[in-house]
């Protein structure tokens, strides 16, 4: 059983093999991540938007849970970099007829995939997935429940970098519906690992997981002093769908007392960023006025997401198998 | 087992970076070469190109180009860690362009930067200059412009080596 105790993420030489949360990662390989993306965010303006890395590959997107953002622009990053892509969409596929998750695997291995790209409404679906695939296969979490969506953190951490830098100087806040949100806590591990001056959670108690202090954040209960002085702002999406009971009086309430309105953003510099992980209920958690103001970086956060991607995918699928050193002068 | 180099000897490079520039003034004066663009291949063909491009007096930007996403060994040695940005500034379609690297051996790092070039544009022209040309290739390559031509043997390496205080200087290095 000591065997389990090594991160599943890493290959015996530390190197990324699966992607599957932030937790556990070192600030090296976060950083390389977001090098390598840097290296990256050139080839969506070149002539031909394509580099022939992972030609040969055969990348499966598997999305249990539906999304548009995150599956199409993980289907672009893999035909960017030339891989071949199938996009399996689970609600009209055999698990509705009775087939088991690993028997479906297991065919698809059978077709020689070389990557999944999971997203799943359970958290720890990607890790099940992970623990049982094929030695060659990695696997790359696109969201668990409420658990992690580790890509959309680092193209956050990608979108902050190119706009602010050094993450030590950094005071950063997070708003909104912490409670629901997977992009919240891999965010949250991103930022503190990455060194990342001071983070801070925004929300009714309600909107709180428990004992969320012991990630490393401060906690506000109120909009203006939470974001008072802060580079970035991180609006959430407002979770309708995974909300049980009453956790909220109304969503009107809710723009009220946490919404990201112009008065609201002036209490945080005035060169602060304004992010949402999208899609965006406008008056609901953001005010279209701040969504489209000059501060919102939100559409260049769809843009850089792709460079992520391809960074985290050509890294799990560029592991030489041996220690071989080649020569190409 | 563990492969270890030994250097046996070390080359001025004043003498071949002075050939490299007469040979693209000549290209350039005869009209072989018309307002040409100059692109470097990280990392040692960047620092040759710089000093080219100044001695040269070319207006026109420098480009850079990384590239290790259309190497053809990605599959036998993974994605290199250091991966820098490929930078032209400039269309590429139509243009005369001078491909910089420092040293030619197999010829497959130059295929490799002509493909990702013609992912960027369509030069009417690419004009290969080198600073150390050697034997061993395995592509049907050859450099248009060379500073200098080292016979090395098999197991016989040559590299560029930048040193701050010293400039920059030739070390054949030979792995035993």
């Amino acid at each position: 059983m000591s065997l389990r105790r090594q991160n599943p993420q890493l290959d015996s030489e530390g190197r990324l093999r699966h992607f599957l949360s932030i937790e556990g990662l070192g600030r090296t390989i976060l950083t390389e991540i977001l090098d390598t993306a840097e290296s990256f965010a050139g080839v969506g303006s070149q002539q031909v938007k394509k580099v022939p890395l992972l030609r040969g590959k055969t990348i499966v997107n598997l999305f249990f849970e539906a999304s548009t953002r995150t599956r199409t622009t993980f289907e672009l990053a893999a035909k960017r970099l030339s891989a071949d892509v199938l996009n399996i969409n689970i609600a009209s596929s055999a698990a509705v007829k009775g087939e088991s998750l690993l028997d479906m695997l297991h065919n698809l291995e059978a077709m020689q995939s070389d990557l999944f790209v999971v997203r799943h409404s359970e958290s720890g679906a990607a890790h099940f997935i992970a623990r049982h695939v094929a030695p060659h296969v990695s696997v790359i979490n696109a969201g668990d429940g409420r658990h992690a969506h580790p890509t959309q953190a680092m193209l956050d951490m990608f979108t902050i970098r190119r706009h602010k830098g050094d993450f030590g100087q950094l005071r950063v806040a997070i708003v909104g519906d912490i409670m629901h949100s997977r992009v919240a806590r891999s965010q949250i591990h991103a930022l503190t690992t990455l060194g990342t001056a001071e983070v801070r959670v925004v929300a009714p108690a309600t909107l709180l997981p428990t004992a969320v202090e012991q990630l490393g954040v401060h906690v506000f209960h109120d909009l203006a002093e939470g974001l008072r002085d802060c580079d970035v702002v991180i609006g959430l999406r407002l979770q309708r769908e995974r909300m049980e009971g009453a956790l909220l009086p109304s969503e009107e309430e809710f723009f009220e007392r946490y919404g990201l309105t112009e008065r609201a953003l002036a209490h945080a510099r005035p060169d602060a960023i304004v992010m949402h992980p999208g899609p965006i209920n406008r008056g609901v958690e953001i005010d279209s006025a701040v969504a489209d103001g000059p501060q919102a970086v939100i559409l260049e956060q769809v843009t850089l997401g792709i460079a992520v991607r391809m960074a985290v995918m050509s890294m799990v699928l560029g592991r030489p198998p041996g220690a071989e050193q080649g020569e190409t002068t | 087992m563990t492969t270890t180099t030994r250097e046996i000897e070390q080359l001025a490079c004043s003498e071949a970076l002075d050939r490299l520039t007469d040979t693209l003034q000549q290209a350039i004066a005869q009209g072989r070469l018309e307002q040409p663009l100059m692109v470097g291949i990280h990392t040692g063909g960047l620092v040759v190109a710089r000093e080219l491009h100044r001695r040269l007096g070319l207006e026109s930007p420098l480009g850079e180009l990384d590239i290790s996403f259309y190497r053809d060994d990605f599959t036998r040695i993974g994605l290199h860690p250091q991966v820098k940005p490929s930078r032209l500034p400039f269309e590429l379609d139509d243009c005369h362009l001078i491909l910089v690297d420092d040293v030619l051996h197999t010829g497959r790092t130059i295929r490799a930067a002509m493909n990702e070039l013609f992912d960027y544009g369509r030069p009417a022209r690419i004009h290969l200059a080198v600073l150390v040309e050697r034997p061993g290739r395995q592509l049907p390559i050859e450099a248009q412009s060379v500073g200098l031509s080292l016979d090395l043997a098999k197991g016989q390496y040559v590299k560029l080596v930048i040193d701050d205080v010293a400039g920059l200087h030739l070390s054949v290095q030979e792995r035993q």
